[in-house]
């Protein structure tokens, strides 16, 4: 095990996997030259070359497409999209291309492609550079969308999405990228579409990912100490497939839930996972399924109004200690 | 529109006496501002709003009791308009129990309560709005532990509607006998086996004891005192007797480490049981001068919860009035009751003399003792009692 942040983990991640398979290939803008905007990619260009690490126009539909085709061809593209803001203008072809070709052309060809992109608001972006639109993604059958949120699950499941024969969103986090934990020396990659309880308890589940899954624990920490309270943590670590099962089984054990999630409430991840909960779960359920989400704004500049608009560790006190009052179990 | 709810602040609660309003109506509330002080049978507690909105009416004015689960105040969440009344279509889901009637559950209250056979329309709902949450059938999961589908009791018809008929409220101490003897009568399982005892022996060495005390200037000891230190002797040979049923995990027996005898007496308020500490361990004269001083203090009142607590096992004693044979209600949460009845005169031979011989009834909670246990106890107790040396011994 190595103590490392979760942006060293994706750089090492990229950086052995290109020596072990040599389709493996970088492409995406600024990433070369540059070290990407983010330092993932720092030091590749120059130990792989031009060829392996393809610093592009900003033209993502442009660039996403000539992944695909190579995708198809055999190579093993990872794409870096700078936020998951800019794939909007790759939206065709990763929707219309990228996850339909397999089942439209008779399993001709698959699409072995990894997209790496980041999320989340909080660092003062503005509106159109804070998005966390990976529901748009995990919508769509045929794409496959994991969302680490430790560096360990960083490795894992970058190295899952690389060998994985599909095309295969890997939403990366701003404000995780320096966040530190330890990670396996050894190459164990992950089991896409399986989620993780990363904290185990028996009063109330808390389902989230990314960098909610991060807050999960933080808020259970917290409320252990100050209220006694037994929170056990369901980390979904994919959003395509949904590891369904895991997150009923938690709750049909704790009878309460609350969801938190970094995108809109309104036809969000969090609403799935609270139908699903619904369905597997219903005759164990003691209360409504409560969801903390971001507030219904296009996310603001302005330092205190984007903290206000964010979903904090308070807010997901606050929804599990009221979940928790309408269950009368915290007197 | 948001219904306020009298809260559970003790698990003993059964209701609340709002002793102030913070808030007034038409203030402004947020969640976690003190809206009342509430006192209940332990404390005053303050009582925090839940969720933000204007109070719009309080329903229990200071100083007024309500139960757990019933309306106290009206909150405006802005939802469902602010002339939203009772009988109004309820726009939030928190506020539909009370407002139609209709019995609000959880699915996994729902659930158990199919599979227990407990009838929701008896429970108090203390969850928002009223809604039945598993916390609220925890007691009535436990008093069932399998599928039961017995039809729920009727409900108590008004005893009587003769105008002339003279009605006497329940002071404090009748009202907690009468709950206790509910509660006992209605949710432990109990059996009742009697036996009886050739009582000649313990009669005349009674008569010789009281005439040495008498000698000595000492009071004397009644026939219950001797049956007194006689079951106390037996519990400590069967200890199982001496035990409690605890609810704790999948239902425990309590073996208690000493023997304390609670003696039923009569007073001006109705029965008492004051307890004799230690009955294994004192002597007959000494129980007879502590029960002498506990009924003394039973009748003029001045008896303290001190004097009656921690008994582990009762005798209740009707022979004086020559009540042969009878049987009682288990003083919870104790494991069972010894009803004495009176000596009586029972012919035996034709060519023997009639002699003396008592009956007494063994009721028991047959979750933690059975009727072998009870058997074995009664045949010690009858052993004893004819062999009366080895009571005073």
């Amino acid at each position: 095990m190595t103590l490392i942040s979760y942006r060293q983990a994706l750089h090492d991640t990229l950086r052995s996997e290109m020596h072990r398979d040599d389709r493996v290939f970088l492409i995406g803008e600024e990433i070369g030259l540059f070290e990407g905007s983010y330092k993932i990619t720092a030091g590749l260009l120059a130990e792989f070359g031009p060829r392996r690490v393809r610093d592009t126009p900003i033209a993502e539909e442009g660039f996403t497409g000539a992944a695909i085709g190579a995708a198809m061809l055999g190579l093993r593209p990872v794409v870096e999209i700078m936020t998951i803001n800019f794939s909007l203008l790759a939206l065709d072809q990763i929707v219309n291309h990228a996850a339909k070709i397999y089942g439209m052309f008779g399993g001709q060809a698959r699409v072995p492609m990894v997209i790496r992109t980041p999320g989340g608001g909080g660092q003062q972006l503005g509106a159109t550079h804070s998005q966390n639109i990976e529901l748009y993604y995990a919508f769509v059958p045929g794409m496959k969308v994991v969302a680490p949120s430790t560096p360990a699950d960083a490795k894992a499941l970058m190295l899952a999405a690389v060998r994985d024969d599909d095309p295969v969103l890997v939403l990366e986090n701003l404000a995780l990228y320096n966040t530190k934990g330890e990670v396996p020396d050894e190459d164990l990659p992950a089991d896409i579409g399986t989620a993780a309880v990363t904290r185990e308890g028996a009063d109330i589940t808390v389902v989230a990912y990314s960098r909610m899954a991060a807050v999960a624990l933080r808020a259970a920490e917290e409320l252990a100490a100050t209220d006694g309270i037994d929170v056990e943590v369901v980390d979904l670590r994919s959003l395509r497939p949904l590891d369904r099962e895991t997150v009923i089984a938690s709750v049909r054990k704790t009878n309460c839930a609350v969801v938190l999630e970094d995108d809109w409430l309104t036809y969000g991840i969090g609403a799935e996972v609270a139908a699903s909960i619904s369905d597997g779960a219903f005759d164990w359920l003691d209360a409504p399924v409560r969801r903390v989400a971001m507030a219904e704004v296009p996310l603001p500049y302005s330092k205190p109004l984007e903290t206000a608009a964010l979903p904090s560790t308070d807010d997901a006190i606050t929804a599990i200690r009221q979940t928790l009052d309408a269950v009368a179990r915290r007197r | 529109m948001i219904d306020i709810l009298m809260p559970r602040l003790s698990d003993t609660m059964e209701e609340g006496v709002i002793s102030s309003w913070h808030k007034s109506p038409g203030d402004r509330v947020n969640a976690g501002q003190i809206l009342a002080e509430i006192e209940t049978d332990k404390a005053i507690m303050e009582f925090e709003a839940y969720q933000d909105g204007t109070l719009a009416e309080i329903l229990v004015p200071a100083g007024s009791a309500a139960p757990i689960g019933s309306p106290i105040a009206r909150l405006d969440d802005g939802i469902g308009g602010p002339a939203a009344r009772p009988g109004d279509r309820p726009a939030d889901e928190s506020s539909r129990a009370a407002e139609t009637g209709r019995l609000v559950a959880t699915p996994l209250v729902r659930r158990l309560a199919r599979e227990h056979g407990i009838d929701l329309t008896t429970v108090t709902g203390t969850g928002p709005g009223g809604r039945i949450v598993r916390a609220d059938i925890e007691d009535a999961l436990r008093a069932s532990p399998s599928t039961d589908t017995s039809p729920p009791a009727p409900s108590p018809a008004e005893p009587d509607s003769d105008p002339a008929s003279t009605r006497m409220p329940f002071d404090a101490v009748r009202h907690a006998l009468a709950s206790r003897l509910t509660q006992s009568a209605t949710t432990t399982p109990t059996f009742t086996a009697t036996a009886s005892a050739d009582v000649e022996a313990l009669l005349s060495l009674r008569a010789r004891l009281n005439e040495a005390l008498d000698a000595a200037g000492s009071g004397k000891v009644t026939v219950n005192d001797l049956v007194v230190r006689a079951v106390a002797l037996a519990l400590r040979v069967h200890p199982g007797i001496n035990a409690s049923y605890s609810p704790a995990g999948r239902g425990e027996t309590v073996l208690h480490s000493r023997v304390h005898v609670g003696i039923a007496v009569s007073s001006p308020s109705g029965l008492m049981v004051p307890v004799i500490r230690d009955a294994d361990r004192t002597p007959v004269s000494t129980i007879a001068a502590r029960a002498r001083d506990l009924a003394g203090r039973a009748a003029d009142r001045s008896l303290t919860p001190a004097d009656m607590a921690d008994g582990t096992f009762t005798v209740s004693n009707l022979g004086m009035f020559g009540v042969e044979q009878f049987t009682a209600i288990i003083n919870p949460p104790q494991g069972a009751i010894l009803a004495v009845g009176a000596a009586t005169d029972v012919l035996g031979s034709p060519d023997a003399p009639a002699r003396p011989r008592m009956r007494y009834t063994l009721t028991a909670d047959h979750r933690i003792i059975d009727g072998a246990l009870a058997g074995q106890f009664l045949a010690t107790l009858t052993g004893l009692l004819e062999n009366p040396l080895s009571v005073i011994a």
